[in-house]
C-alpha cells in the first residue's frame, strides 16, 4: 500500500468522522455545547446559596456576587476537568491519567447502547427501549453469571452472551409486533421499559436472586470468572468493554457502509413501501433491526453489568437508556458519532461525579446540561439565529409548496 | 425518523391487515383464556386451602350520613359464581368482537366488574376489604393519570406527539410544591403547576412546531432535562434548607353538602380536594369542546389532515402552539396532585412512570376524553388493589406484577388485539415551513 | 368578478416557474390553460389561490390591485379552488368539510350543526346535485367527493373557481357530468379556470385556451384547434401523437397465465374478483378502467405485493401465487409501481443503489453480506447512459431528479434482467412529453424483446395508444376483453360495468 492511498482512507475517515459529529458545521456544535453549558452554569449560580445572598445587594456590593458565582463556577468547572481528563496534582502518571480512564469507563455503555440504537434509528425505528433491553440482558447475564459456576473465559463469554440473547429478544419482540400489527415502536418500548423495570423488581423479591445475609433488593455478586476486569491496573473502572465499544463501532460502520444487511436497513428505513416492491420484507428487516438494536444494547448491558456493577439492583441500568439515546442523536446515528458522543458524555459523567465528590455540586447539573446541547443540536437553525448568524440560503419551503412543486 | 412514524400508520392500514386479523383472531382467544384461567386459578387456590373462608367487603367510608352496614360473602360459593359469570361474559364479548358485532358499554363493564370481584373475593378469603377506601383510592391515583391523559390528548388531536407529559407532570409537582412552600397558598402553588407545565409546552411547541425537530425526540429530550433540572435544585436547595422550600400545605378536602351523604359514592366522589373537582371539569369541558365548538373542529381538522385545513384559511400553526400549550398547562396542573394534593412534599423524581400510564390511558381511552377517564380510571383500580392488599398483607399476587397491568393493557391494545386503535392521521408530522 | 394577471414572475431556487405571464380571466367563461407537466400552471394557480405569493407581476380583481398572502385572503375575495388531490377531512362529514374555517354557531356559540346541513343541502341542490351532509367523506365515491370541493368552494360564495386536472380520477362520464357542472356554473357567471394537460377535454368544454410552456403563455389556442394542433403548441415542436409499433408476435411459449384469481383489498373487501387471463409474450395487453376497480390490487397480487385469497399465476409454467415478491421478481417478472415515488425508489438514496435495490443476492453486486461498490457504481453509469437519466451522476440522490428521470430509474433497474412477464402501471402519469415518448418506446422495445406486457392506466389515450388488445376492469372484474380499434365510447361505457356487447349496442 502506497503512501497516498493511506492518506487518502485517512483523510476519508477523517471526513466521514466530521460529518457524522458535525454535519451540522463545526460552528454550531461548539456554539451548541457553549450554550448548554451557559445556561447550566446560570443555574448553578441561582442555586448557590452564598451567590444568592450576595445577590441581595448585588447593586451595593456587585463584586461580592460576582465573586460568590465565579468561586462556584470555577471550582465546579475545574472539578469536572480533573476528573474527566487528567489531574495535574497527581503524585505520579497513573494519578495523572486516572481521570481519562473514569471517562473511558462510563463511555463503554453508552457507546455500545448508542451503536445498538443508531441500527433500529436506520431501520426508521424509534427505539427509546434501551433502559428495558439493558434490565433485561443485566438480568439474564446475572442468572448466568453467580447461578451457574464455570470455568474462566467461557463463562465470562457465556454471561455476555446471555444478555444479548435476552436484549435481542426484548427488542425483537417489538419489532415483530410493529412488523405484524403496526404498532408504534416508540409506545411499545415505553411500555417494555416499565415492564422490564417491575419483572426486575419482581425477581429480586424472589429467594433465587436474593443475596443471603440482606434484606435489600440485590442479587449475590457475580463469580469473578464471570466479570470483566479493571484494564489499567487496580483501582481503575476502565475494562476490555472499551475495546468492544471501539470493536462494535468498527462493526456497525462496516454493516450500515459496505454490507447488504446496512443497506436493506436502511432502505426499509427511508422507504418501506419501495423497499417492499423491489423484494425486501419490510416486515422481516424490522423485526432483525430490532433484534439486532436490542442484542447490542443488551452487550452494554451486561459489560455494565459485568465490568461495573458486578450484582443486580433496581438500579442496574441507571440512566444508560435515555443517556444512550442522546448520544446516538448527538451522533447522527453515525457510528464514530455515536462513539465520539460518547466519550464526551463520559467525560460529562466523570467530571460530575469528582464535581460532587469535591464541591458538592449535584452531579444531576450534568444531566440538564446534556440535554440542552441535544435539543440545541436538534435545532441549529435555534443556534444560528440566537448568535446572529447568517443563516444558510436555502429557500423555505411551505408544505403546500412541496405537494404543488413534487407534481 | 419521521418514516418510521408514517410507516406505522400506512402499515397498519395495508397490506398486512389480513394476516393481523387472523393472528388476532387467536390472540384474543388465548388472552382472554389466559385471565380467565389465571382468576380460576386463584379462586381453586385459595378456596382450597380455605374452603370455609368468608370475604368481608366494609361499604361505609367515614363521615357520610347514611352508612351501609359491611358485606359478608363465603369466598367458595361467591368466588365460583363470579368466576363462572366472568367467563360466560368474556367468551360472549369475544364472540361478539371476532364477529364484527357491536358490543354495548353494559356487557363490558358485566365483564370488568365479574372478573375483578371474583378476583376480590379470592384475594380477600377470611379478609377484610375496604370497599370506599379501594375506590377513593382509584379516584385519587387517577388524578394524575386524567390530567396527563387530557394533556396528550390534546396535543395529539392537533397533530403534536406529547412524549413529555411525564417530565410535566415532575415539573407540576416540583413548582407546586415549592411556590407554596414560599407562599403558603395552596393556590399560588396550583397557579405555579401549570405555569411550569406551560413553560415545558413553549419548549416542545417551539422545538417541534418551529424548529421541526422531530417531536419524540424532544418529548424524550425533555423528559431528561426536567429530570434533571429538579434533581439538582432539589438536592442542591430543597435538601439542605426543607423547612423553608419543601414542606408545602396541602389541598383541603372539600365535602360537598348532601352529595358526601350518599353512602359508597358520596365519600369517594363528593369529598375530594379541589384538584379532584378540577379533573371533573376539565373532563367535561374537552369532551364537549372537542366535538361541539369550533375550536375543536379546527383542532380536529390540524391533527387530521394539516394540509386541507390549511387550504381552509386555519393557521395550522397557532392552533398547535395553543394546544401543546394547553397540553403543558394540564399536565403541569394534573403534576400538583403529587405534592400538594397527596403527600405534600417533593422527592426526586416522584412522578414514577405515571406520565408514561397517562400516555397509556390516551391509547387505550383512544384519543377520547372520556375514554382516557375510563381507562386511568382503570389502571387507578389495577393500582389501588394492588396498594389494599399489600396493605393488608396479602401477597397472593406479586404486587410488581400486578402494577404491570396498564402497559400490558395498552401493548395489547396499540397491537390492535382490542379492536380498532386509530391515532389522529397526522399526529407526528411536521408541518410548515419552520423559522 | 374579473381577475387579470400582469406579468406574474414566480422563481423557486434556479427554477422559473412563471415568466410574466399575463393572462384575463372573465366571468362566464370557461378559460382552460393548457400545459405540460411541469409547465407552470398549478404553480400559476396557487399564486391565484393565496398559497404564493409572485416575485414580480399584480393580480388585478375587477381592476384593482390586490395582494393574497394567504388562501383564506383569496376565498375572501371570491376564489375558489378544487384540488387535484382533494382537501378533505376523511373522518369528517360533508357537513363538518364544508363549514371548516367558517363555521355557524348557536347563540351558545356551540357549532351548529342544522345550519350547517342546511348550507350543504341548500348550495348542492341549487346546482342539482345530491349531497347526504352526514354522510363521512371517506366513505363517498370519488366523483362525489369532488363535488362536496365544489360545494366547499360554492358554500363560500365563490366566483372565480379553479379546478386542477379535475377529470384524473373520474370516468368518462363522470368527466361529462363534471362538465355539465361546469357549464351550468359559467352560466350563472362564474368564472371556471380549468387546468388540464388533456387535449380532447379542453377541446370539449373551452371557452377559451390558453397554452403554457416552459413557464411562458405561448398563446391562446384558436377553439377550433385539432389536438395535434393544441400539442405541438404545448410542447413546442409537432408531436406524433401515436407510436408507430410492428404488429404484435403473440407468442404462446412465454406466457402468463392467471385463474381464478381473488384479491381482498385493504379495506377487507374482495377487490379482484375471480380473474382468469392469460398475457402472452409479445403483446401488450392494457388495462383500462376508473381508478380504483381493482388494477392496482391485481397487479399487486401479480408482484406478490398483496396476498392472493384464492386462484393460481404461473409464469411459464412456474406457480407463482402466493409466493413472495423476491421470487416472483426471480421468476421473470419486473414491475413499474404506479406510484414511483411511494413505491419505485427511495429517494434518500442514489441513483446507483436505486438501481440494485432487487439484486442483493447472487448477481455481481455482493458476495455473501458484502457490496461490491465498483460494480453498483459501473452498473449505475451504465444506466445513466443507456436510459438518458438527466443527473448530475451515479451518486445524486434519486429524490432530487424530476419525475421523468425518476422513472428512468425504476425501468432501467426493472428492465436490466430478461423478462417473462413486465407490468407497469401507470407508466407515464405526471411525466413531460419527452419523457412519454421514452418510455412508451422502451415499453414496444420489451414487447418486441418477447415479454408479455401489461400496461395499467386510466389514460385511454395511452391505452389505445400502446395496446394490443385491451382489457377493460370494474369492480374487480373483467368486464371485456376488446381489440384496440374499439372506439372511445364503448370503452367509455364498459369502464361504467356495461358488458361489451350492450356497450356497442348502446353507443350507437
Amino acid at each position: 500500500m502506497t503512501t497516498r492511498t493511506t492518506a487518502g482512507r485517512l483523510g476519508r475517515w477523517a471526513d466521514a468522522l466530521l460529518r457524522a459529529f458535525t454535519d451540522r458545521s463545526v460552528v454550531v456544535t461548539v456554539l451548541a455545547v457553549v450554550l448548554a453549558m451557559a445556561l447550566g452554569t446560570v443555574l448553578m449560580v441561582l442555586t448557590d446559596a452564598d451567590a444568592m445572598a450576595s445577590l441581595a445587594y448585588v447593586f451595593g456590593r456587585p463584586g461580592d456576587f460576582f465573586a460568590a458565582a465565579g468561586q462556584t463556577i470555577g471550582s465546579a468547572y475545574a472539578a469536572m476537568f480533573t476528573g474527566a481528563v487528567v489531574d495535574p496534582t497527581a503524585p505520579d502518571a497513573a494519578g495523572f491519567f486516572r481521570p481519562l480512564t473514569e471517562t473511558l469507563a462510563w463511555a463503554t455503555p453508552l457507546a455500545i447502547a448508542g451503536l445498538g440504537l443508531s441500527i433500529s434509528f436506520r431501520a426508521g425505528l424509534f427505539n427509546v427501549g434501551a433502559q428495558g433491553q439493558i434490565i433485561m440482558a443485566a438480568v439474564a447475564s446475572s442468572m448466568v453469571g453467580f447461578m451457574l459456576h464455570l470455568p474462566p473465559g467461557i463463562h465470562l463469554v457465556l454471561t455476555l452472551l446471555a444478555g444479548v440473547a435476552a436484549g435481542a429478544i426484548w427488542g425483537g419482540i417489538v419489532g415483530l409486533l410493529k412488523a405484524k400489527t403496526g404498532a408504534h415502536e416508540v409506545i411499545l418500548t415505553i411500555m417494555f421499559n416499565q415492564i422490564a423495570y417491575l419483572v426486575l423488581a419482581y425477581l429480586l423479591t424472589l429467594p433465587a436472586f436474593q443475596r443471603p445475609g440482606t434484606n435489600a433488593p440485590m442479587s449475590p455478586a457475580l463469580d469473578a470468572s464471570a466479570s470483566l476486569g479493571p484494564l489499567f491496573g487496580a483501582g481503575t473502572r476502565t475494562t476490555a468493554g472499551i475495546v468492544v465499544a471501539i470493536g462494535m463501532t468498527v462493526l456497525v460502520w462496516w454493516t450500515f457502509q459496505r454490507s447488504t444487511i446496512g443497506f436493506q436497513l436502511a432502505a426499509v428505513g427511508s422507504n418501506p413501501f419501495a423497499a417492499r416492491t423491489a423484494g425486501m420484507r419490510p416486515a422481516v428487516v424490522w423485526t432483525m433491526g430490532m433484534a439486532l438494536s436490542g442484542a447490542v444494547i443488551g452487550l452494554a448491558g451486561s459489560i455494565h453489568l459485568a465490568g461495573d456493577e458486578h450484582f443486580l439492583k433496581l438500579g442496574i441500568a441507571g440512566s444508560i437508556g435515555s443517556d444512550a439515546i442522546m448520544v446516538a442523536l448527538l451522533g447522527r446515528s453515525h457510528p464514530v458519532g455515536v462513539l465520539v458522543g460518547a466519550l464526551f458524555f463520559g467525560a460529562l459523567r466523570a467530571g460530575g461525579v469528582n464535581m460532587q465528590a469535591y464541591t458538592g455540586l449535584s452531579i444531576d447539573i450534568v444531566l440538564v446540561i446534556q440535554a440542552l446541547i441535544v435539543l440545541f443540536l436538534c435545532a441549529p437553525a435555534l443556534i444560528t439565529k440566537i448568535f446572529g448568524l447568517r443563516r444558510s440560503e436555502r429557500r423555505a419551503i411551505t408544505p403546500l409548496q412541496k405537494v404543488e412543486l413534487s407534481r | 425518523m419521521t418514516d418510521g412514524i408514517d410507516i406505522v400508520r400506512d402499515h397498519a392500514r395495508s397490506a398486512l391487515r389480513a394476516s393481523v386479523s387472523a393472528a388476532g383472531r387467536a390472540k384474543a382467544w388465548i388472552a382472554v383464556s389466559v385471565l380467565v384461567v389465571l382468576v380460576a386459578l386463584l379462586v381453586a387456590l385459595t378456596t382450597s386451602q380455605r374452603p370455609q373462608a368468608v370475604t368481608v367487603f366494609t361499604l361505609a367510608g367515614g363521615t357520610e350520613a347514611w352508612q351501609l352496614p359491611p358485606m359478608q360473602v363465603p369466598t367458595l360459593a361467591a368466588g365460583w359464581v363470579m368466576t363462572v359469570l366472568f367467563a360466560a361474559s368474556a367468551a360472549w364479548t369475544c364472540v361478539r368482537v371476532l364477529r364484527h358485532r357491536p358490543v354495548g358499554r353494559l356487557p363490558l363493564a358485566a365483564v370488568i366488574a365479574s372478573g375483578v370481584v371474583a378476583f376480590l373475593v379470592a384475594a380477600g378469603a377470611g379478609q377484610t376489604i375496604p370497599v370506599v377506601g379501594l375506590l377513593s383510592g382509584t379516584l385519587l391515583l387517577s388524578v394524575p393519570l386524567v390530567f396527563g391523559g387530557l394533556s396528550g390528548l390534546l396535543a395529539e388531536k392537533s397533530g403534536v406527539i406529547n412524549i413529555a407529559i411525564e417530565g410535566q407532570l415532575l415539573a407540576g409537582a416540583f413548582s407546586a410544591a415549592v411556590a407554596t412552600s414560599l407562599t403558603g397558598n395552596v393556590f399560588v402553588g396550583l397557579a405555579a403547576a401549570a405555569a411550569a407545565g406551560v413553560l415545558t409546552g413553549v419548549i416542545l411547541a417551539s422545538f417541534s412546531i418551529d424548529y421541526l425537530v422531530n417531536q419524540i425526540v424532544v418529548g424524550v429530550v425533555i423528559n431528561v432535562l426536567i429530570s434533571g433540572v429538579t434533581t439538582f435544585v432539589y438536592n442542591q436547595v430543597l435538601v439542605p434548607d426543607g423547612a423553608v422550600w419543601n414542606t408545602p400545605e396541602r389541598l383541603p378536602d372539600l365535602s360537598i353538602p348532601v352529595l358526601s351523604d350518599i353512602p359508597v359514592i358520596g365519600p369517594v366522589l363528593f369529598d375530594q380536594s379541589l384538584i379532584v373537582y378540577a379533573m371533573y371539569l376539565a373532563v367535561a369541558v374537552i369532551a364537549v369542546a372537542l366535538t361541539r365548538t369550533s375550536w375543536g373542529l379546527r383542532v380536529r381538522a390540524v391533527g387530521e389532515h394539516p394540509l386541507a385545513a390549511d387550504t381552509m384559511g386555519i393557521n395550522v400553526t397557532r392552533v398547535r402552539w395553543r394546544n401543546v400549550l394547553l397540553s403543558g398547562l394540564l399536565a403541569g396542573f394534573g403534576g400538583a396532585f403529587f405534592t400538594i394534593g397527596s403527600v405534600g412534599a417533593f422527592t426526586q423524581d416522584m412522578t414514577a412512570g405515571q406520565g408514561y400510564i397517562a400516555l397509556a390511558a390516551l391509547i387505550f381511552g383512544r384519543w377520547k376524553p372520556l375514554g382516557v377517564l375510563s381507562a386511568a380510571l382503570l389502571f387507578a383500580f389495577a393500582n389501588s388493589i394492588q396498594q389494599t392488599l399489600s396493605t393488608l398483607g396479602l401477597t397472593a399476587v406479586p404486587q410488581q406484577l400486578l402494577l404491570t397491568i396498564p402497559y400490558v393493557v395498552t401493548v395489547i391494545a396499540v397491537c390492535g388485539f382490542a379492536g380498532k386503535v386509530t391515532p389522529p392521521a397526522a399526529v407526528g408530522d411536521s408541518y410548515g415551513k419552520g423559522i | 368578478m374579473r381577475i387579470l394577471l400582469d406579468e406574474v414572475t414566480k422563481t423557486f431556487g434556479d427554477v422559473v416557474a412563471n415568466d410574466h405571464i399575463s393572462l384575463t380571466i372573465n366571468p362566464g367563461e370557461i378559460h382552460c390553460i393548457l400545459g405540460e407537466n411541469g409547465a407552470g400552471k398549478s404553480t400559476l394557480m396557487n399564486i391565484i389561490y393565496g398559497l404564493h405569493q409572485p416575485d414580480a407581476g399584480r393580480i388585478l380583481v375587477d381592476d384593482e390591485p390586490v395582494v393574497f398572502e394567504s388562501p383564506r385572503a383569496a376565498m375572501e375575495r371570491g376564489i375558489g379552488m378544487v384540488h387535484q388531490h382533494f382537501m378533505l377531512i376523511p373522518v369528517f362529514t360533508v357537513a363538518e368539510n364544508v363549514m371548516l374555517g367558517d363555521e355557524p354557531k348557536t347563540s351558545a356559540r356551540l357549532l351548529d350543526y342544522a345550519a350547517a346541513r342546511r348550507h350543504v343541502v341548500a348550495v348542492s341542490e341549487r346546482f342539482g346535485f345530491q349531497l347526504d351532509p352526514d354522510a363521512l367523506v371517506s366513505e363517498l365515491p370519488v366523483g362525489v367527493q369532488q363535488r362536496v370541493e365544489i360545494v366547499k368552494a360554492l358554500a363560500r360564495d365563490a366566483q372565480v373557481l379553479i379546478f386542477d386536472e379535475p377529470t384524473a380520477v373520474l370516468t368518462p362520464q363522470e368527466t361529462d357530468e363534471l362538465i355539465a357542472i361546469l357549464r351550468q356554473l359559467s352560466a350563472e357567471g362564474k368564472a371556471i379556470v380549468f387546468i388540464s394537460h388533456k387535449l380532447r377535454e379542453v377541446r370539449a368544454i373551452a371557452d377559451r385556451i390558453s397554452v403554457i410552456r416552459h413557464g411562458r403563455v405561448v398563446g391562446e389556442a384558436p377553439l377550433g384547434s385539432t389536438e395535434s394542433e393544441l400539442a405541438a403548441m404545448m410542447v413546442g415542436r409537432s408531436v406524433s401523437l401515436t407510436i408507430t409499433k410492428s404488429p404484435p408476435r403473440r407468442d404462446w411459449r412465454s406466457s402468463t397465465v392467471v385463474s381464478g384469481l381473488t384479491v381482498v383489498g385493504s379495506d377487507g373487501a374482495v377487490a379482484v374478483d375471480d380473474i382468469s387471463i392469460a398475457f402472452r409474450g409479445g403483446e401488450i395487453t392494457a388495462i383500462a378502467g376508473v381508478e380504483g376497480n381493482g388494477q392496482t390490487e391485481f397487479v399487486e397480487a401479480l408482484v406478490g405485493l398483496r396476498p392472493v385469497s384464492s386462484g393460481s399465476v404461473t409464469v411459464d409454467g412456474a406457480e407463482v401465487a402466493g409466493k413472495a415478491v423476491k421470487d416472483i421478481l426471480a421468476a421473470g417478472v419486473g414491475f413499474v409501481p404506479e406510484d414511483r415515488k411511494a413505491n419505485g425508489i427511495i429517494g434518500s438514496f442514489t441513483i446507483e443503489h436505486n438501481l440494485v435495490l432487487d439484486r442483493l443476492s447472487g448477481g455481481p453486486f455482493t458476495s455473501g453480506i458484502a457490496m461490491h461498490r465498483a460494480a453498483i457504481r459501473e452498473n449505475g453509469e451504465a444506466a445513466i447512459a443507456e436510459f438518458d437519466i438527466r443527473a448530475p451522476g451515479p451518486t445524486a440522490l434519486a429524490g432530487t431528479l424530476s419525475g421523468g428521470n425518476q422513472q428512468k430509474i425504476v425501468l432501467a433497474r426493472e428492465l436490466a434482467r430478461p423478462l417473462a412477464l413486465f407490468i407497469a402501471s401507470q407508466p407515464t402519469r405526471g411525466l413531460d412529453v419527452g419523457s412519454i415518448e421514452f418510455v412508451h418506446a422502451r415499453i414496444v422495445a420489451e414487447r418486441d424483446a418477447g415479454a408479455a406486457v401489461v400496461i395499467v392506466s386510466t389514460e385511454l389515450d395511452e391505452v389505445y395508444n400502446l395496446a394490443d388488445r385491451i382489457v377493460v376492469m370494474y369492480r374487480g372484474e373483467i368486464v371485456g376483453v376488446v381489440p384496440p380499434e374499439t372506439p372511445r365510447d364503448v370503452i367509455g361505457l364498459m369502464m361504467a360495468g356495461i358488458p361489451a356487447a350492450e356497450a356497442v349496442g348502446s353507443a350507437r
